[in-house]
């Protein structure tokens, strides 16, 4: 592509030749290579089924990638396992299209499960978990604009947005290096993606955690985003800044007029 | 159905409905006549009923008859404890190995086949199978009935672990939590007010059948009701089912609120 | 993550009523299973050959006497399925009436709908066993008894199944329908019955499907059917016989739940 990304010193991550084959011969991902800088937000945009979940997935091995490396500070995550791969795992959040919180537990709960990695299944069965984390869980309430009365409220009974913040405050509550975003406001209504964005932005910016975000909305990844990835078919068609991100750069990714929604 | 008005074209006549029920109709009538139901023998069923009743009226509660009572009820109640107990350990790895999404095709169908077997013979048939292998008294009940439980909890267990939301689970996985904490914080809370009504509901099935294992020499009350009756001593078997309805409806009354405690 | 003044913040799962009310619960099941293992009777010596009288059992039971089939297990088999049919249709027919006394939305007074819940816990606390002894005592042994012992232990399960059908049935159709002034039996034909027409296939087939298996143990205690040829095989120590009939009740059952299931996909 024409518009390349400038060289990162310090790379958060870094992919190195990422392939993804569900099936032998029909690469999902075709050996993709990016680097990401230890702050802001970076979005990844395409049309569906370009592989922009499956990069985002590949990254904390919900799915495993073919072939390729994973770089998280230097730790390789595509040549771990078992008890590893958890550790790893602790230091990427993730935020999900269907928020998936755990319906029948409390907020409280759901976010506390940030904290999973570090609690034995004893703590975990009885809830008792670290006075310290209780705390940060309260604040994160507050921070993600939810307040302290939800606490105690069932995941079931809140709307979609607010379910979304408390994923984001379960995320934030593991202290990551690093947060994955997998289409976080695509199940919600244009005012309240506004919102989810804007959220996670302000807590990229106050907490310095570096975010990538899955989006088909070019506008919101245009408004939020300091880095714009675009993919088409498995490969990496632009990389740079909202600004040089062009009508035919849109075209050329999602394929002629199809990218208006 | 058989109330159609006299609007053909609003209601037109289903006749491949009337002819079904012509033959259900058919049916009744000849099954009747091959059974030698006649209205004499239900006639004079109902003069029998009148004596029978006279004689269980009053309730015999002399002291000898409530102790052999209790004894027995008190037996089936542990027969039904202790069922339930071992049945629902049993059906927890049966249904996890029935579940379609998480066991492999061969051991989904070994278990679904385990199940079939438990869930097609009475517990009073597989009763008298174990008053064979293991002798009279209660371990044959509770054999028996660890049997039914497991071909009921499992096969239901079974679909709630398939109804699982893999989605929630996925998300706790990303966080690094362990195996066990997976378990804890994504699976039970899901599972788990399915599980505990199905455990009430099992102990409430098994406190009925286990009032009627004794019969086939399974222990419980069902010997001395099964004895009471041979003798004719119809006024200690209408204590002993007042005693049965008695104990069910307490139980009935206690289980909506152990599920609420659970929900 | 900045410091917060604010004094440490308690969290917990449950309030101390719910964690006691589990606590009570769990504590209570322990003291139950321990009081059963400790007090009930197990004879330890019947346990010690319990894998030689198995064994022996099933050595006995194979092969299958295949000539018992037509002399008494086939004609006993129809009568069991008749017992089963006839039993759940009576049992229909007895339920329908009480469940809209049960029903909430037919039934106003609460005397009659706590009459009616009466007489379906009734019904389905006695096992259907216990139910034929007492049938055979009215009636003397026979098939008459095993129907009537399977109404009558049916008519809880039905009347309160359908019973909660009705109080299910939507409000607007039979506003709909009580508003162009339509008679009473008018209502129930077209506002409730396409309403809970459904639930009634759906009662009626899973009680039958339960009813087959039921009825096949009746003949035990004298009310007809199959199990009055498993009775005299049990007492006659003819193994072979035993093993017969078990593995016809096996088939029919299993072809009774694929016939259901069929039903049910047809029906719903």
């Amino acid at each position: 592509m024409n518009v390349m990304h400038p060289a990162i010193a310090e790379p958060v991550l870094s992919l190195r030749g990422l392939r993804k084959e569900y099936r032998p011969g029909q690469p999902v991902l075709k050996d993709i290579s990016l680097d990401f800088a230890p702050h802001g937000v970076t979005a990844i945009i395409g049309p569906s089924g370009t592989g922009k979940s499956t990069l985002i997935r590949c990254i904390n091995r919900l799915v495993d990638p073919t072939a390729g490396d994973i770089l998280l500070k230097g730790e390789n995550l595509a040549r771990i396992q078992g008890a590893a791969l958890r550790m790893a795992r602790r230091r990427i959040g993730m935020v999900f299209q269907e928020y998936n919180l755990v319906e029948r537990l409390s907020v409280m709960e759901n976010v506390l499960s940030g904290r999973l990695g570090y609690v034995s299944p004893w703590r975990a069965f009885l809830r008792k978990f670290p006075t310290e984390d209780v705390e940060r869980a309260f604040d994160l309430l507050d921070a993600v604009g939810l307040g302290q009365d939800f606490a105690n409220r069932r995941a079931d009974k809140l709307s979609g947005g607010q379910r979304q913040r408390v994923g984001i405050a379960r995320a934030i509550m593991q202290e990551p290096a690093l947060l994955l975003a997998d289409e976080p406001t695509s199940s919600l209504d244009p005012k309240t993606s506004v919102e989810i964005m804007e959220l996670m932005a302000e807590i990229s910016g106050t907490r310095g955690i570096p975010i990538i975000i899955n989006i088909h909305n070019v506008d919101l990844a245009r408004r939020y985003a300091a880095r714009i990835i675009g993919m088409t078919g498995g490969d990496v068609v632009f990389d740079g800044p909202p600004e040089a991100l062009e009508r035919g750069h849109l075209a050329m990714i999602y394929g002629g007029e199809g990218w208006q929604e | 159905m058989t109330t159609r008005p006299a609007r053909p074209d609003a209601f037109p006549v289903d006749w491949p409905k009337r002819f079904a029920w012509i033959a259900l109709a058919v049916y009744v009538f000849y099954a009747l006549s091959t059974l030698d139901v006649s209205l004499d023998r239900i006639l004079r069923g109902f003069s029998q009923a009148a004596t029978l009743f006279g004689r269980m009226f009053p309730p015999n509660i002399a002291p000898d008859k409530v102790e052999l009572i209790t004894t027995g009820m008190l037996e089936s109640l542990q027969i039904a404890v202790l069922s339930t107990f071992f049945g629902i350990l049993l059906s927890l790895p049966l249904g996890f190995a029935a579940a379609r999404n998480l066991s492999p095709v061969w051991l989904a169908g070994a278990a679904r086949g385990v199940i079939a077997i438990c869930r097609s013979f009475h517990p009073v048939i597989v009763s008298i199978l174990f008053v064979k292998a293991v002798g009279f008294g209660a371990l044959a009940g509770i054999l028996a009935l660890i049997v039914a439980t497991m071909g009921f909890v499992s096969k239901l267990f079974a679909e709630v672990v398939e109804e699982l939301n893999a989605r929630q689970v996925e998300a706790v996985r990303a966080t690094g939590a362990s195996f066990f904490n997976v378990l804890i914080i994504a699976v039970m809370p899901q599972v788990m007010a399915r599980f505990v009504g199905l455990t009430v509901y099992q102990f409430d099935s098994n406190l009925r059948n286990s009032t009627m294992v004794g019969i086939v020499g399974g222990g419980g009350i069902g010997a001395p009701l099964f004895t009471a009756y041979q003798r004719f001593d119809f006024d200690v078997v209408l204590t002993i089912l007042l005693v049965i309805i008695a104990l069910i409806m307490m139980f009935e009354m206690v289980s909506a609120r152990i599920r609420r405690v659970f929900q | 993550m900045t410091g917060t003044a604010t004094p440490t913040r308690r969290w917990e799962r449950f309030t101390a009523q719910e964690r006691i009310a589990r606590s009570v619960l769990y504590i209570l099941t322990v003291i139950a299973v321990v009081w059963s293992l400790r007090t009930i009777d197990i004879i330890p010596e019947f346990l010690y050959d319990a894998p030689e009288q198995t064994a022996d059992l099933f050595k006995r039971m194979w092969p299958f006497d295949w000539a018992f089939y037509p002399k008494a297990v086939h004609s006993a088999l129809i009568e069991t399925f008749h017992i089963a049919t006839l039993g759940t249709i009576l049992a229909i027919l007895l339920a329908l009436p009480l469940s809209f006394m049960a029903a909430r939305n037919f039934t106003r007074n609460p005397v009659l709908r706590w009459l009616a819940q009466f007489i379906f816990v009734s019904s389905r606390s006695v096992n259907s066993l216990i139910w034929a002894l007492i049938f055979v005592a009215i009636f003397g042994p026979g098939a008459l008894a095993g129907v009537m012992s399977i109404a009558v232990r049916s008519i809880g399960f039905v009347g309160k199944l359908f019973g909660e059908a009705l109080e299910e049935a939507q409000r607007g159709p039979l506003e709909a329908l009580t508003a162009t002034g339509a008679p009473r039996s008018m209502i129930l034909a077209k506002g409730y019955w396409p309403q809970v027409e459904p639930a009634f296939w759906s009662i009626a087939l899973l009680r039958w499907d339960i009813n087959i298996r039921e009825s096949a143990v009746l003949g035990l205690v004298g009310a007809g059917g199959i199990g009055v040829a498993l009775d005299a095989a049990l007492n006659n120590l003819y193994w072979d016989q035993v093993g017969l009939i078990l593995a016809v009740i096996f088939a029919v059952v299993i072809a009774t739940e694929i016939v259901t299931s069929f039903l049910r996909s047809r029906i719903l």
